[in-house]
């Protein structure tokens, strides 16, 4: 067991003298977590749109749906793709489990509702400011939800962000379907989980240092697409 | 256009009351009548936005949710989208597969040409009404609602979108201009309804409305004296 200050020393040196395996973890972890929120997106967007302009039977309860997904536990969901990738499982012949491909499905199953429903949010909001222009355009509902889409562009970048931020600082799903095994599932969160066990606290605080610096990116980064999208009146 | 007997309700309360009137081809129909009347809801159903409660709307023989295309609306408060000023015009084009190559002569007729790149939710009212204006234009309406397009802008504004109305009317556009500005109804129009608590309390030509109303309702209102 190292001192805190011993540990951080460690820490910065580990950090900046760009570390190999440290590097991997990195990159395996911003891989796994931007492809599962670009995928996330790709879903929860068209799903948000359709929820936020149809009007059907049942649109209330795929609301209360939708929102209860929201707050699924990632454990829980490990839980579900795990007992579906592993080999007794009904997809267990893909042998998935404990691949990159495994976290990256269940990142989708956590962040696709969040990114459902709070798109959905932003585009009802949008579009109860349009609906009357539109009908008078005569629109196609294709037309009215593409335009919402890009009307929105910059509402959705930092709900997409959202999403990032809360798959790439995951770690009970992953931990789950993906092992944290070494060189081939090892994400950031998963490490300082095992790290920190191990009692290795230098390498767990790089990690976290790491991803406490991606949180601030992805911060600043909202921040900085409100600004500009706020100055030109596109929000 | 003929308006029969059409009854519009919200919950138990009537808002229209039974409006009956005809529409002639051609021309400018001014819309006046005191706050709530139902001016707006008016323009809504003859353009097919809502749908009366009783009664019955008809443009020839076609339904408005029919005609509804070759229609356009000039909202009071224009809604723009978030984009520039040329891309709305751009977006409305392409919309309905009209040559894209029509935007700039559209944004020069209503003056916004040097604007063209700006984001079109920073333009002033006057401008983003004209911008408005452009848009419905670009649609080649045969007939262009328009619901007080130049409340709270400046008169030089106020004249200009005249200007681009007139002018599209005498390409032979029909309008319906909902207007709480006396001295603009006799600029424009060819004949005025007057709508009073959601009935038509006199339809007269231009020249015999403000000359000689027949309704106590529009003397009142003419002479400045509120109708509620
Ligand atoms: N969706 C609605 N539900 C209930 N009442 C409504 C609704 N829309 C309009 N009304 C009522 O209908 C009446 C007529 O509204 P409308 O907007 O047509 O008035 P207007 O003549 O255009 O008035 P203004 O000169 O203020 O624009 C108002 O009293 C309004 O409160
Ligand atoms: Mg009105």
């Amino acid at each position: 067991m190292q001192s805190i200050g011993d540990a951080l020393g460690l820490a910065f040196a580990l950090v900046f003298s760009g570390d190999p395996d440290l590097l991997e973890i990195v990159l395996l972890s911003l891989r796994v977590s931007l492809t599962a929120t670009a995928l996330a997106c790709l879903i929860g967007f068209p799903i948000g749109a359709l929820v936020a302009i149809g009007r059907f039977p049942g649109r209330n309860a795929v609301l209360v749906f939708m929102n209860a997904l929201m707050g699924l536990p990632p454990v829980v969901v490990g839980l579900m793709v795990y007992l579906h990738l592993s080999r007794s499982g009904p997809l267990g012949f893909l042998g998935l489990l404990y691949t990159p491909t495994a976290m990256i499905i269940a990142q989708i199953i956590l962040i696709a509702p969040i990114v459902a429903a709070l798109s959905r949010q932003v585009l009802e909001d949008l579009h109860s400011e349009y609906a009357e222009q539109f009908r008078s355009l005569c629109l196609t509902r294709l037309q009215t939800v593409q335009a919402l889409l890009w009307d929105a562009r910059y509402s959705l970048l930092t709900v997409g962000l959202a999403g990032f931020g809360r798959a790439v600082a995951e770690v009970g799903a992953v931990i789950i379907v993906g092992g944290n095994i070494d060189h081939l599932t090892r994400v950031m969160t998963t490490a300082i989980a095992l790290e920190t066990s191990k009692g290795d606290l230098a390498l767990a605080l790089a990690l976290g240092i790491i991803l406490l610096v991606i949180a601030l990116g992805v911060n600043a980064a909202v921040q900085s697409v409100r600004m500009t999208a706020t100055r030109q009146a596109y929000v | 256009m003929r308006m029969q007997d059409v009854v519009l309700r919200f919950d138990a309360d009537a808002v229209l009351k039974g409006v009956t009137m005809d529409l002639d081809v051609q021309g400018c129909t001014v819309i006046m009548g005191p706050n709530g009347a139902g001016k707006s809801l008016l323009l809504k159903l003859m353009h097919g936005l809502m749908a009366p409660t009783s009664g019955q709307i008809m443009w020839g023989a076609k339904a408005p949710s029919d005609v509804m295309s070759r229609q356009a609306l000039v909202l009071q408060k224009p809604v723009l989208l978030r984009r520039s000023v040329a891309a709305n015009i751009d977006f409305v084009l392409k919309a309905r597969g009209k040559d894209i190559g029509l935007r700039d002569g559209l944004l020069e007729h209503v003056g916004l040409l040097h604007k063209a790149t700006q984001p079109a939710r920073l333009l002033s009212g006057g401008e983003a009404q004209r911008l408005s204006l452009a848009r419905a234009l670009a649609t080649e309406p045969e007939v262009l609602f328009l619901d007080e397009p130049t409340a709270s802008l400046d008169p030089a504004s106020v004249l200009a979108i005249e200007r681009i109305v007139s002018d599209a009317r005498s390409r032979g556009v029909r309008i319906v201009w909902v207007t709480h500005d006396i001295g603009q109804a006799r600029r424009m129009a060819d004949d005025v309804v007057f709508l009073q608590a959601g009935q038509v309390a006199e339809h007269s030509a231009a020249a015999a409305f403000f000359s000689e109303p027949r309704s106590q309702a529009a003397r009142d209102y003419l002479d400045g004296r509120i109708v509620f």
